[in-house]
Formats: C-alpha cells, structure tokens, sequence
C-alpha cells in the first residue's frame, strides 16, 4: 500500500512541473505587458520599468522560470493586482469552501448513485430500472446552473425551507449546513446519473462472471452474492468513473460557486479572469491542477484497495 | 429386500427427464432434452459426449445454477434424496448448495472471485453452512487446502486467486466444493485445465474423498479413459440427450450405441501404435436443425428410414442395459 502511494507520488512530480510550466507560460502569453497591467494604465514609464525589474521580466526567459520555481516552492504566489493581498492567502481562504462543497456533494450523490445503480441492475428490466435510468439521463442532460435555478426557485424562494446566497459559516454549523445543501444537492445531481449508468452496467457484467456462479453454488443469499460477489468488484470501475468525473465536478463547481455566490475557488477564479487579476487566476489554476492530482492519487489508492492485482 | 434397505440403495440423485432450455437471438433451443440418469451414494457416475452435448449444462441444472433468463427449465424433477430441487423454496435449496452437493466448475482460472483472498473465500462457504466462528473456519480452511496438496496451506490461505496457477486455483476450487463434506460431488471437467500429473493426483483425490465420506461423483469428461479408470456407472450423452447408459464394465466390454461405439475408437490405443486415431465423420447437428428422428442419424453408418423418421426412447436391452437406439444391440450387426 505505502509502496503504492509513493509511487503514485513519484509518477505525480513531472505532472506537477508540466502544471508549474503551464502557469508560469499563462503569465508570459498575458496580453499585453505584465508590468504595465499591474503598475495600473496612470503609472509612467519609470514605474513600469521598476515593476518590470522588481518582477524579473527583464532577464532571460529561463531564469525567470528557475526564479518562479523558486517563489512557488515557498508558496510565494505573489501578489493579487486588485486587492494587493497575496495570492497564497487568497486562495487559502477559498479552497476549504470549495473543499467543502465538493465532499458535501460526493457524500451524498456516489452512496445513492451506487445503490440505484445496482437495484436497476438487480430489477434489470422492471419499470424501477427504466426509472432510475430515465431519471440518471435526465440528470446527465440537464446543464447544472438550469438544475440549480430550479432548486433556487422551489427549495429557496416558491417554499423558503433553504437560503441560497453565501456561506454565513462552516458546515459544522447550524447556518453554514442549510446554506451548503443546495449547493450540495445541484452539484451532487450531476455526478448521480454517470454513477448509477456505471454502477449498473458493472454489475450485470459481473454477475455474469464465473466467479458469481461460484458465489451462489456455495449457497450464498442472493442479497450476499449481489453484494459481496457483484457490486464489490462492479465498484471498481465505478471508481474510475467517478475519478474522471471530478473533472467535470470542479467544472460544476465554478458554475455552482458563482450561482450560490460561494465564496470558493471557482467564484475567485472566475472573478480574478474578469477583473484581468492574472497572478490569482495563475495561482487558482495551479491550485485545480493540484487538485486534480491529489484526487488521482485518492482513486489510485482506493484502487489498490479495491483491487488486489493492482497492488504490490 | 427389507424396506430399510431399499432405502439405503435409493439413489441420492435422481434426475428424471430434464429439459433445460435457453433463448437465444435465433430463437429458443433446447441445450438439455429429457435427460434421466441416478447417482448411488459412495458411487461415480461418468458423464461423456462431445463439446456441446449438455453435459455442463445438466449439472449447472441440477445444482441450479443456470441463468435465468437466458435460460428456462422446461421440465422434469431433479430429485435429491427423492426431494425435488426444481420445486423446494431458493432457501432450502440454498441450503443444500455448497453444503451437501458441491461442484467443481469446468473454469478453474475465472470461478474464484479475484478481490477476495482463497481462504476468505473458503471460509465464507463453511461459515454458510456451520456454525462456527471464523478462527475455526480458517484453520478448517488450511486443512482443505493441505488435503488439496496446496503446498504450504497456511501461508498460501492468504493468497489473492492471481498468485496462484490454473492448477493450484483448481485445487482451491476442489477444496472449496469439499468444504462442507458434500454428499453428492458434481465435478465439470476437473482435470482439463491441468497437466496430466497433475490430472492424475485430482482424481485420486476425489476418489480418496468418496472411500472416505462416502460421497457419491458425478464426473464429466471427456476422457474415456478416466472413465474407464475411475467410474461404476456412465451415461453417454449425444445432442442433449442421454444415448446410453450402463455400468461402465459393461459399457467398455460392449458398447451397445453406435456413437458409443464411435466413442471409443476415437480413444488413441496405446497398443496399436501408429494406428490412425478415427473420429466420428460429419458433426453435431445444429439446434435449430434437430432432425425429428434420431439425432445421430445423419452420421451414424447403421441409420435406417426407422432411424431417420422416429426418435428412439431410452429402453432397456439385456437386463439393465439403457440404449436409445433402434438398431441396438449392434455387435451382431457391426459383426
Ligand atoms: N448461458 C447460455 N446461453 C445460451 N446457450 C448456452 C448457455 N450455456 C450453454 N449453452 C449452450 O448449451 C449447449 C450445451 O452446452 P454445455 O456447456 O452443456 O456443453 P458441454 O457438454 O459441457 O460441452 P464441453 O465439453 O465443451 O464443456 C451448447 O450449445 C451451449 O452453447
Ligand atoms: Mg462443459
């Protein structure tokens, strides 16, 4: 298992760099000139200059990416060009809202994808199954910010049960918990559909296998041979898929962010694009990256968890 | 004969006119078409015919395994102690899978679950139909695994299927179907997958089982030799019928149908050296082609218009002889 992870790890270092590459080559292809964009359009030329060489522009490309690879391995992001707070503190305060939105969502949307996934594969057929499948298309085509309209208009506004704007506080909190439910419920309703498709489709293929035959000749309950023989080792592409889908959650999640005015790294990312803040943009983009690959190293693992062969 | 004794000598397994159907695109084919035959306890039953005759899907049918759909049992009784399986509740017949009928599948390296380690495995069949708790069932595991010749059973309990061969995963799959004692044995081909010595070490294992608890075998093969080698009784099967069925002494001193017959001179002889091996001529019939008449007429030598035209039933020739054949016995004609 520990082998596993450091070699995930390991695996994880050139796609850190090829990121860092990325964002410091976001920087340099920003119209324009960078010194002039954060001196502001009043400031004369000696003050550009300054900037310029306060930032390095003026010395060749190479160095300037060794000296970025440096501030970064500080957590030296620099600084915002609207609210001249550091990027590092910026982000800092928006990842634990997005953080918490993304579990909140997961939490709820995998565990009942799963289990509408394997009754439709059990009841394969019936009219539950052309239900749930319906209801997971429905769920795939409908764009997000059109679900959460919706959920504002009926849960937030027609019958007030929930507020829909900001986070007043965690989700430990009273406030802070009804406050994430629609966010929670509009994002988790994108990921239900993939997941209970995947979920069903893996497990009328395992059951076919031979392996569940053997489960039932020894005489198993049917409830124990779905369960421990189908869905057990259906959940391993599940798995995947719910990997590949996080791409698309932190997609969702800028949508919901701005929707709900959360205020997590989708709404700052998109802000900062708006209002040209190109050092937060930079700094929320490696921040996604990160994520993407710290959620690829939590599949990985569950993976070799999952699935014996896979492991050392 | 006293009554107690008829019981005794009752067979443990009766099947009796057997039709397992299945769906399939080009509509719905019978894999499985009247079969009967019985299974004495402490006896081996062998099973023959070629690929595709039913044999697997007849001992899936008696231990109730076949999907459905695709599949549909169309009729007859599988009795198991003169209880009809086809007709108990899915408890009771749960409970009588894995504990006292066991089988050994014909797919060694795809019937243990890959997630799981064999002894968990094992464990979860004991612990399905005993009472005892799991440091019992496991020290009960590596004792199945050491009767199995598992090397080093208490370490290998713990391997995942992937670590070990196709042989030693059929061992697993034996010890598995022996866990609980099982008086009824349906082993599907147990030794195709391995290599011939190790071919011979499985079965005598089975037959050190059946000296020792008793339990009666339903072996299915294709290898007339170990027929020969290890069963008291043999049903010949032919296009998911049952062609003839006899004690097997009787069987290899005269077979009585000709695909039976056929059969046997497809077995190489060691003693005639050189000799080419003869098959059979022509091939199964398709299932949607099953000739109203005897299903083997279009390749056997001795067909008849009789043949061609009216499907010859199961009847009894010399005593206690089973022979679905119009022509039969054919020594005199063959002669
Ligand atoms: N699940 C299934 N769906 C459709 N047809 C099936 C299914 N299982 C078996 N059959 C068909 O039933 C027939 C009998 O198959 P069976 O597996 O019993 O043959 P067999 O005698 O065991 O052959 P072999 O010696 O190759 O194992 C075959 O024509 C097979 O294609
Ligand atoms: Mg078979």
């Amino acid at each position: 298992m520990l082998r596993t992870i450091i070699d995930r790890l390991l695996l994880s270092i050139p796609v850190l760099l090829g990121v860092l590459l990325f964002g410091f080559l976001l920087l340099q292809l920003v119209p324009g000139d960078p010194a002039r964009v954060v001196a502001g359009p009043t400031a004369t030329p000696e003050i550009v200059a300054q900037i310029r060489q306060e930032m390095g522009l003026d010395r060749p490309v190479l160095v300037q990416f060794w000296a970025y690879l440096e501030r970064m391995a500080q957590g030296d992001m620099g600084r915002s060009m609207i609210s001249n707070k550091t990027v590092t503190s910026e982000l800092g305060a928006a990842v634990g809202p997005t953080v918490e939105l993304m579990l909140a969502s997961l939490v709820w949307s995998v565990p009942i994808g799963i289990a509408m996934g394997t009754a439709a594969a059990v009841l394969r057929g019936s009219l539950a199954d052309r239900v749930v499948m319906g209801l997971s298309v429905a769920g795939v085509s409908l764009p997000i910010f059109f679900i959460s309209l919706l959920l504002i208009q009926y849960l937030g506004v027609v019958w007030p049960i929930f507020p829909f704007i900001g986070r007043p506080g965690p989700w430990y909190t009273p406030e802070g918990f009804m406050a994430l439910f629609l966010p929670a419920l509009s994002l988790g309703l994108i990921l239900i559909g993939p997941v209970a498709r995947m979920t069903r489709s893996s497990v009328l293929e395992v059951l076919k296998l031979d392996h569940v035959r053997t489960a039932r000749a020894k005489g198993l309950s049917e409830i124990r041979v779905v369960l421990k023989h189908g869905l057990r080792n259906a959940l391993i592409p599940v798995i995947t898929l719910i990997g590949l889908q996080a791409g698309y959650l932190l997609g969702g999640a800028v949508v919901t962010e701005t929707i709900f005015s959360w205020p997590g790294l989708g709404r700052l990312v998109v802000g900062a694009i708006l209002s040209s803040d190109f050092t937060v943009a930079q700094g929320a983009v490696l921040l996604f990256a990160l994520g993407f690959i710290t959620i690829n190293l939590i599949i990985d693992i569950l993976y070799s968890i999952l699935d014996p062969r896979v492991r050392k | 004969m006293s009554p107690a004794s008829q019981a005794k000598d009752a067979p443990l397994l009766e099947v009796k006119d057997l039709q397992i159907e299945f769906k399939t695109e080009g509509g719905v084919f019978r894999a499985v078409d009247g079969v009967s035959f019985s299974v004495r306890r402490g006896a081996t039953l062998g099973v023959v015919g070629e690929s595709g005759c039913g044999k697997s899907v007849s001992s899936l049918g008696i231990m109730g395994l076949i999907p459905t759909p695709p599949g549909r049992y169309a009729g007859g009784e599988v009795l198991f102690e003169g209880r009809d399986l086809l007709k108990m509740s899915a408890k009771d017949r749960r409970g009588l899978r894995g504990g006292r009928m066991g089988m050994i599948f014909q797919e060694p390296m795809t019937s243990l679950n890959p997630v799981y380690t064999i002894g968990d495995q094992i464990i979860e069949s004991l612990r399905a139909h005993r009472r005892v708790n799991h440091k019992e069932a496991r020290e009960r595991a590596v004792e199945l695994l050491d009767l199995v010749r598992l090397p080093s059973p208490s370490k290998r309990v713990d391997d995942f299927p992937h670590q070990l061969s196709g042989g030693q995963r059929q061992r697993v799959m034996i010890a598995l179907a022996l866990a609980n004692d099982p008086e009824l044995l349906i082993a599907d081909e147990p030794t195709t997958a391995l290599d011939v010595t190790i071919q011979a070490q499985i079965l005598d294992l089975m037959r050190d089982l059946s000296d020792r608890t008793g339990a009666a075998i339903m072996l299915i093969t294709h290898d007339l030799g170990v027929v020969a080698e290890t069963c008291d009784e043999v049903v010949v099967m032919y296009a998911g019928r049952v062609v003839e069925r006899a004690s097997a002494r009787d069987l290899f001193q005269a077979p009585m149908h000709p695909y039976t017959l056929g059969l046997m001179a497809a077995v190489p002889r060691l003693d005639e050296k050189g000799s080419r091996l003869e098959t059979i001529p022509g091939s199964v019939p398709p299932p949607w082609a099953m000739p109203k008449g005897c299903r083997f007429a279009s390749r056997c030598p001795l067909a008849t218009q009789q043949c061609r035209a009216e499907q010859p039933p199961l009847r009894a020739i010399d005593g206690d002889r089973l022979v679905a054949c119009w022509r039969a016995p054919i020594e005199e004609i063959a002669a």
